[in-house]
C-alpha cells in the first residue's frame, strides 16, 4: 500500500530516495505516528533526527509486521529551541527514542513523562549535564531506603549503574542510569576512511552479537549500493547468525545454572558453548564470528569441510542440551528459583515496546526472521518460538527451545547450500552508495531486532548512521520485571534478560 | 538422578589439561609472520590497507597492540603477511608488541621488565578484578571464559574477584570511555598496593578502532605503569592465561 504520508520500502531493499519521503507538518506526523503505534500490528524500528540545512530532519521508521512493510515518515523542524508535543505521552515505547533525540540535539519534549539522559554522548547538546548529576526518581519516606549498584559490578561484565528504591527486602523501583560503556561509534561510522574500517566497527558494537550487528551494517550497505548478495552468501549469513544464537543461548543458561548454585547444569552448559563457539572459530578463524561477516562478500566462504564440521558439533550439542536443559527446568530448586520471579506482562512488553527475547517470552510475537524476513530467511518458513509466562522460566524455557529450533534451521540451511551455486565472492569495500538516500536494514539477532539506518548526501557519502540494539527497548522490561520482586531476585533477573550495555551505549 | 549420571557422562572430561600447548583451529589469528625480504612499496600498500593503523608504512612491522585481527593484510598480501595460530602473543613491554619483518620465533615475555615483588607474591595466587570501560563485550567473555570448565584457571589460582579491595590487580578492557575514566580510576585506587594493570585486547592497550574518538579518555593508563598487555580482538582465553602465568613466573 502506498501512501502520500509515509514512503513504503522493505528489509534490505532499495533505499528510499529523500525526494520520495513526504514531508509531514508535524501535528500530522504525531497523528500518523501514533494512530500507528495504537495498532499491536505496527511498532518503531526507529526513530532519530539529524541536522540538515532547513534544521532537523525527523525521520521515523514503522514496522507492519502484518504485511513486512517498512514505513518511512517525516517532518522537520527549525533549530528556534520550540518544545514539541511528545509522542510518549500516547506511545510510551517512544520514550527511549525521544529522550535520545533531546540529549544528542536538545530539542524539547514538553509532556514526555521521563525526559532523562540516555547515554551521555560526548557530542551531548548540553555538556553541563553530566552523570554525577543523573536525575533519579526518589521516593521520600523514612520506610524506604535505597541501594546503589556499579557502575563496576561483582562479576565479570560490563559497567552501568542501578539504583533500587526498596522497602525492606522489596523492590518498589529500580532505574537504570547507563553510557559508561559510549564510544562515539555512530559517528565514526561517518567519519570512517573506508569500508573494511566500517565493517571492523559493525562488528564491535556489541561484541556478543557481532555477527547480528556485523550482518544489519553489510546488508545496509548492500542495499544503498543496489547490490543483491548471492544465494550462497545469504545462507552462509543466516548460518553464522544462528550459530551466534545457539552459543550465546546456551553459554546464558550456564550463567542462569550459576546464578542459583545448579553446578551440573552450569558447567555442562559452558563446555556446550565452548564446543560451539570453538565452531565459529573453526569456520572463521574467530569464536565470537568477528571476521566472517562482511559486505558484498566473504573472506571465509562455507567449505564442505566446515559445514561437516558445524552438522557434526550441532547433533551432539543438541542432543546433550536437551538432557542437561530438561534435568535444569524439572529440578524443584532451580524451578523455585525461577518460577513466577521477574515477570513482565503482555500488556507491559507491548506498551514498553519491547522486542526480540523479552517479547517473545510474554506472548508477543515479535521476530524479524518472519515478519520482515532478509538474506535466505525471506525462503524459509520460520515460526517464531514463544513463551507466555515472561518470568524467569519463560525466559530460561524460551532460550532451550530456540536452540532446538535453530539447530533444525541451520540444517535446513545446509542442505540448501550443498544445493546451491557456490558463488560467494571476496568483499567490497569500495561500494559506492546512491546519492540522497536512506536504507534501512533489520536483522534478528539473538536479544531481538538490530536496525541500522543511514543516510547519504548528493555525492553518495555517508551522512549519518543510526544503530539501534534491541537493548536499547528492553532494559526497561529489566526495570519493570523487578518490582515487587525480592532485590536477591535482581541478579537472576538480569541474567535472564542479558542485556547490551554497549549496544545502548554506542 | 539418572538424568544426571547421563549429563556427567556425556560431559567427560572438558578440562584442557596442558594450557600451554593446546591445539586451536588452524584458522585462529595468533602470532604473525612478516616475510624478511618485504619491499618498501609492500610495506606501503599494507599500511594503506590496514583499517587499524597496525602496520608501520616504512617497515611493513604489525603492531599486536594496535592490530585487530582481521586478517585483511594476509589476505591481500599473503606471500608477505601471514597469521600463525600461536597464541602466546601477551609482552611485558609495550614495544614487544610490534612484530618485525623476518621475525618468527615466539613470543616470550622480558623477564627484566616484570616488577620483582610480582613473582614473589603473585605466583601462587592472584585475584584480579575486571573493569570493562567501553569495552564491547567479547573481551569481558573471553575472560569468564577462562576460568570456565574448559580452561579452569582456577588451577593456578588465578581468580577475578568481585571487589577491588580482595584484588591484586585490575584487568582493563575496552579503549576506556570518558564515561568510565573516573569509575576506573577510583577502582585502582581502591585496590591495595601492590597492584597489578593487565591491559586486554587491543582496544584496551591503544583504543584500537576507537583511538581517534573524542569519547575516549586515556590519560589514567597511559600515565601508569602497564605489568601485562593481552592482544586480541578479543583475546583468546589461552592468550590470557598463558600471559599471565608468565608473568607471575608459573611453569
Ligand atoms: S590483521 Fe591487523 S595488521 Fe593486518 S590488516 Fe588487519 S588490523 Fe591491520
Amino acid at each position: 500500500m502506498s501512501s502520500n504520508r509515509y514512503k513504503v520500502v522493505r528489509n534490505g531493499s532499495s533505499p528510499a530516495g529523500f525526494s520520495e519521503i513526504p514531508v509531514l507538518g508535524y501535528e500530522l506526523f504525531h497523528e500518523e505516528v501514533t494512530s500507528m503505534l495504537a495498532d499491536e500490528r505496527y511498532h518503531c524500528l526507529n526513530y532519530s533526527c539529524f541536522r540538515s540545512g532547513e534544521g532537523f530532519r525527523f525521520i521515523c521508521v514503522i514496522a507492519d509486521d502484518g504485511s513486512g512493510e517498512i514505513r518511512i515518515l517525516s517532518h522537520i523542524k527549525k533549530d528556534d529551541g520550540t518544545p514539541l508535543r511528545s509522542l510518549t505521552a500516547s506511545c510510551y515505547a517512544m520514550h527511549i527514542f525521544e529522550r535520545e533525540i533531546y540529549e544528542n540535539h536538545g530539542v524539547l519534549f514538553d509532556d514526555h513523562p521521563w525526559l532523562k539522559p540516555v547515554r551521555y554522548p560526548h557530542d551531548r547538546a548540553d555538556r553541563l549535564s553530566v552523570m554525577d548529576n543523573y536525575p533519579f526518581y526518589e521516593m521520600d519516606s523514612e520506610e524506604l531506603h535505597e541501594v546503589g549498584v556499579g557502575p563496576i559490578h561483582a562479576g565479570v561484565i560490563e559497567p552501568g549503574h542501578f539504583r533500587f528504591i526498596c522497602n525492606g527486602e522489596r523492590v518498589l523501583h529500580l532505574e537504570i542510569q547507563l553510557g559508561y560503556q559510549h564510544r562515539g561509534i555512530e559517528k565514526l561510522f561517518v567519519s570512517a576512511g573506508d569500508g573494511l574500517h566500517r565493517a571492523l566497527l559493525s562488528e564491535n558494537i556489541a561484541g556478543d552479537s557481532a555477527v547480528a550487528h556485523g550482518l544489519a551494517h553489510a546488508q545496509l550497505l548492500e542495499s544503498l549500493a543496489g547490490l543483491e548478495p548471492p544465494v550462497s552468501l545469504q545462507i552462509e549469513r543466516c548460518i553464522a547468525l544462528e550459530l551466534e544464537r545457539i552459543g550465546v543461548h546456551i553459554g546464558d543458561t550456564a550463567a542462569l545454572c550459576g546464578d542459583v548454585a545448579y553446578q551440573l547444569g552450569q558447567v555442562a552448559c559452558e563446555a556446550l558453548r565452548t564446543m560451539v563457539i570453538n565452531t565459529t572459530q573453526f569456520w572463521c578463524g574467530n569464536r565470537f564470528g568477528k571476521g566472517l561477516i562482511r559486505p558484498g562478500g566473504s573472506n571465509f566462504p562455507l567449505t564442505e569441510e566446515s559445514a561437516a564440521e558445524i552438522l557434526r558439533v550441532l547433533e551432539e550439542v543438541d542432543r546433550r542440551y536437551a538432557n542437561v536443559t530438561d534435568c535444569i527446568y524439572s529440578l524443584p530448586s532451580v524451578l523455585g528459583r525461577f518460577e513466577d520471579i521477574g515477570i513482565v506482562t503482555r500488556k507491559q512488553a507491548t506498551s514498553i515496546g519491547a522486542v526480540g527475547m523479552a517479547a517473545r517470552t510474554c506472548g508477543v510475537p515479535r521476530d524479524i526472521r518472519a515478519t520482515h524476513p532478509f538474506q535466505y530467511y525471506r525462503k524459509m518458513e520460520i515460526n517464531p518460538v514463544m513463551q507466555e509466562t515472561g518470568d524467569v522460566l519463560a525466559r530460561g524455557m524460551l532460550r532451550a527451545l530456540e536452540v532446538r529450533e535453530s539447530v533444525k534451521i541451520i540444517r535446513r540451511l545446509i542442505e540448501n547450500w550443498r544445493n546451491c551455486a557456490k558463488e560467494t565472492g571476496r568483499p567490497q569495500y569500495d561500494l559506492r552508495f546512491r546519492p540522497d538516500c536512506l536504507a534501512v536494514s533489520v536483522t534478528e539477532g539473538w536479544r531481538g531486532e538490530i536496525c541500522h539506518v543511514a543516510v547519504t548526501d548528493n555525492d553518495g557519502k555517508l551522512v549519518m548512521y543510526k544503530i539501534k540494539d534491541p537493548s536499547m527497548h528492553n532494559w526497561m522490561a529489566l526495570a519493570l520485571a523487578v518490582r515487587n520482586q525480592e532485590i536477591s531476585d535482581f541478579p537472576v533477573c538480569n541474567k535472564s534478560f542479558n542485556l547490551s550495555y554497549c549496544g545502548n551505549d554506542l | 538422578m539418572l538424568k544426571e549420571i547421563k549429563i556427567l557422562s556425556d560431559h567427560g572430561k572438558q578440562y584442557v589439561p596442558d594450557l600451554r600447548n593446546q591445539p586451536v583451529s588452524a584458522l585462529f589469528r595468533g602470532r604473525p609472520v612478516i616475510t624478511a625480504d618485504i619491499t618498501a612499496a609492500e610495506a606501503r600498500k599494507a599500511a594503506a590497507l590496514c583499517p587499524a593503523g597496525a602496520i608501520d608504512s616504512s617497515s611493513g612491522a604489525v603492531d599486536l597492540g594496535r592490530c585487530a585481527f582481521c586478517c585483511e593484510c594476509a589476505l591481500a598480501m599473503p606471500e608477505v603477511y601471514r597469521f600463525t595460530n600461536d597464541y602466546r602473543i601477551s609482552a611485558t613491554r609495550r614495544e614487544d608488541l610490534i612484530i618485525k619483518p623476518g621475525q618468527s620465533e615466539p613470543l616470550r615475555i622480558d623477564e627484566s621488565a616484570v616488577r620483582k615483588e610480582v613473582r614473589r607474591l603473585f605466583r601462587r595466587s592472584l585475584k584480579l578484578r575486571q573493569v570493562s570501560a567501553g569495552g564491547d563485550n567479547s573481551c569481558e567473555m573471553e575472560l569468564s571464559a577462562a576460568g570456565n570448565v574448559n580452561f579452569d584457571m582456577g588451577r593456578y589460582g588465578i581468580e577475578f574477584v568481585a571487589s577491588p579491595r580482595h584484588a591484586d590487580g585490575i584487568v582493563i578492557t575496552g579503549p576506556v570511555s570518558e564515561n568510565m575514566s573516573a569509575a576506573l580510576e577510583i577502582c585502582y585506587e581502591a585496590t591495595p598496593a601492590p597492584r597489578l594493570i593487565i591491559l586486554v585486547g587491543t582496544d584496551a592497550i591503544s583504543g584500537g578502532l576507537f583511538a581517534g574518538s573524542p569519547a575516549i579518555k586515556r590519560d589514567f593508563i597511559e600515565s601508569q605503569h602497564i605489568d601485562l598487555y593481552v592482544p586480541g580482538n578479543p583475546a583468546h582465553p589461552l592468550t590470557f592465561i598463558n600471559g599471565v602465568m608468565d608473568l607471575t613466573g608459573r611453569k
